[in-house]
């Protein structure tokens, strides 16, 4: 468990490294969509509610169904919209 | 082959694509390309994940997503680009709320475990809790359905110290005792003041500070999605929740350097609740010089570069379309037009961007203050359109000013300069502007919309 746990945490201080890498390259006019993006990056929790909604235990499933049902909101909703954005850049 | 080594295999990909995805946002050629395929890691991930081998019914599952879904699909689809900062404020909660609601599941399925599980147990629930009701506070304000003013009280401090005292010691009670209170009485308990947290958190800040807070929730919102990866041992929430953590504390850390405020400045300062001391002195700073769109037009014909510096009030007088037509009028009569953006323009990171490639001004001609502000002598006219703040010369030149040291858009450095405005009234911040009253500011009075058309008629003429 221990070993586990300090693997989670490397790979945790890794990302963390390369995400401060990645963002301070998008330039300033694309924040919004980046903010709407990682918005739906950050719906990936919905693969963590998927496999509690399919427990066999009925408070498990009540709380995973509504975690899947809001975290596909921000998926769905998040990618659309930046997709929707993204599309009005354009360039002469 | 084992399953779940393929299962982990694939979230490697989805981790790739969420990377390669944010790579690509950093050029708007690529940005969407980048956007497709981060779309495409989370169709994958979720996809593997439904092949789950403990996953007994689908049924729940598949409604849940259907409804979501839906409700992204048309949430997507229809809101004005206006309203952006609202929702994504509203979908930080949501995230906020998915993940504590993971967190919860978890819990009640073994509230007793060693230490480490319950510690993120804990995490995911507490960041998950505040980021729903402080991003529900947020949208509140910025939508203007709770009062966009900082809201203090009499003992506030002592207040919030007493509820971080509390969820300490139900942390202490959850990760390490565990017993002092029964397992349901503890998530409950820890729920509750996870709500309240929030709500404490976002309420005193004023709205004009709301771009700092969606900033943070967003990160926020991440983070919590990165704790429920410690839950359920999944390496994929933890990537994709720490990319977007570091992006949302990178875009808070750019507004506050934007403002020239620390973040706990922001946060705890309660920015604008008084009216400083600067009222009196408008009296002082003599008499503005208000011109008519007819004479406008006359300096307008003969500059050879043009500034225009867009803020909210552009958006809400819907007259990014006039202007961008302004704009080309601008160019085919010979001069240079550049639109100089402030971070901190509009309601969010990157709004004002938005807003003009929704009304098709090309990217390339918007430009950053720090790449305008040292030709700023050689451009004939700026135009600051609903933008008061940003081009406020007290950041420059008066000490006692709330926003002294705030990097702004030098307009006042420029040949001339046309404020075009509703009236005299001050603008979010509620401080006053000593622009207004220089000897090179001419006010265009009126609503932006009508006095830029105005323009572009008189140039058609």
């Amino acid at each position: 468990m221990e070993s586990q746990i300090i693997l989670l945490i490397f790979i945790l201080v890794l990302s963390i490294f390369l995400g401060v890498e990645l963002i301070t390259k998008v330039p300033s006019t694309l924040h919004t969509p980046l903010m709407s993006g990682a918005n739906a990056i950050s719906g990936i929790t919905l693969v963590g509610a998927i496999l509690s909604s399919g427990s066999s235990e009925i408070v498990t499933i009540i709380l995973g169904t509504s975690a899947v049902f809001f975290a596909s909101i921000n998926v769905v909703g998040g990618y659309l919209v930046t997709n929707r954005m993204l599309g009005m850049f354009k360039k002469k | 082959m084992d399953i779940s080594i393929l299962v982990n295999l694939t979230y490697i990909a989805a981790s790739i694509l969420f990377i390669v995805g944010l790579k690509m946002l950093g050029s708007p050629d690529t940005a969407r390309q980048g956007n497709l395929l981060s779309a495409s890691g989370m169709l994958l991930a979720v996809v593997i994940t439904l092949l789950d081998q403990n996953i007994i019914d689908y049924r729940f599952i598949a409604g849940a997503l259907l409804a979501g879904g839906i409700v992204g699909y048309f949430a997507a689809t229809k809101v004005q680009m206006t309203s952006m900062p609202e929702m994504v404020a509203i979908f930080n909660g949501f995230g906020g709320i998915a993940s504590l609601l993971v967190g919860s599941a978890e819990y009640v399925v073994s509230p007793l475990n060693n230490p480490a599980l319950m510690g993120a147990i804990y995490l995911t629930v507490l960041i998950g809790g505040l980021t729903f009701t402080g991003s529900l506070i947020a949208y509140g304000k910025l939508s203007e359905v709770i009062s966009g003013k900082p809201f203090l009280y009499k003992g506030q401090q002592f207040v919030n110290g007493l509820l971080l005292l509390t969820i300490l010691l139900v942390g202490v009670n959850m990760i390490f005792v565990q017993g002092m209170i029964s397992p349901n009485e503890t998530l409950i308990l820890l729920i509750s003041l996870a709500f309240i947290l929030g709500i404490l958190f976002v309420i005193p800040i004023g709205g004009a500070d709301m771009p700092v807070v969606i900033a943070l929730l967003n990160s926020f919102s991440g983070l919590a999605a990165c704790a429920a990866g410690f839950v359920i041992t999944n390496n994929v929430l933890i990537v994709a929740g720490a990319l977007v953590g570091a992006s949302g504390l990178i875009l808070t850390n750019i507004m506050c350097k934007a403002m020239n405020r620390s973040l706990a400045n922001v946060l705890f300062s309660g920015f604008g609740a008084v009216s400083d001391s600067d009222t009196e002195r408008s009296e002082e700073q003599g008499e503005v010089s208000p011109i008519s769109a007819q004479d406008a037009y006359l300096i307008l014909e003969a500059a050879s570069s043009v500034l225009i510096v867009p803020g909210y009030g552009m958006a809400v007088a819907q007259a990014q379309h006039a202007v961008r037509e302004l704009g080309e009028l601008l160019e085919a009569n010979g001069a240079e037009v550049k639109y100089a953006i402030h971070p901190v323009a509009g309601r969010m990171p990157g709004h004002m961007n938005v807003l003009l490639a929704e009304a098709n001004v090309s990217y390339d001609v918007l430009v950053e203050p720090e790449d305008v502000n040292p030709i700023m002598e050689t451009v004939d006219v700026c135009m600051v359109i609903g933008a008061n703040d940003v081009v406020n010369p007290d950041a420059k030149e008066n000490e006692g000013s709330p926003i002294y040291g705030m990097p702004i858009i030098e307009v006042d450095n420029s040949k001339t300069v046309f404020v075009l405005k509703r009236s005299m009234a001050s603008g979010f911040a509620g401080i006053q502007n000593p622009l207004f009253f220089k000897s090179n500011t001419r006010m265009l009075f009126g609503d932006a919309k009508e006095t830029v058309s105005t323009l572009v008629s008189e140039f058609k003429g």
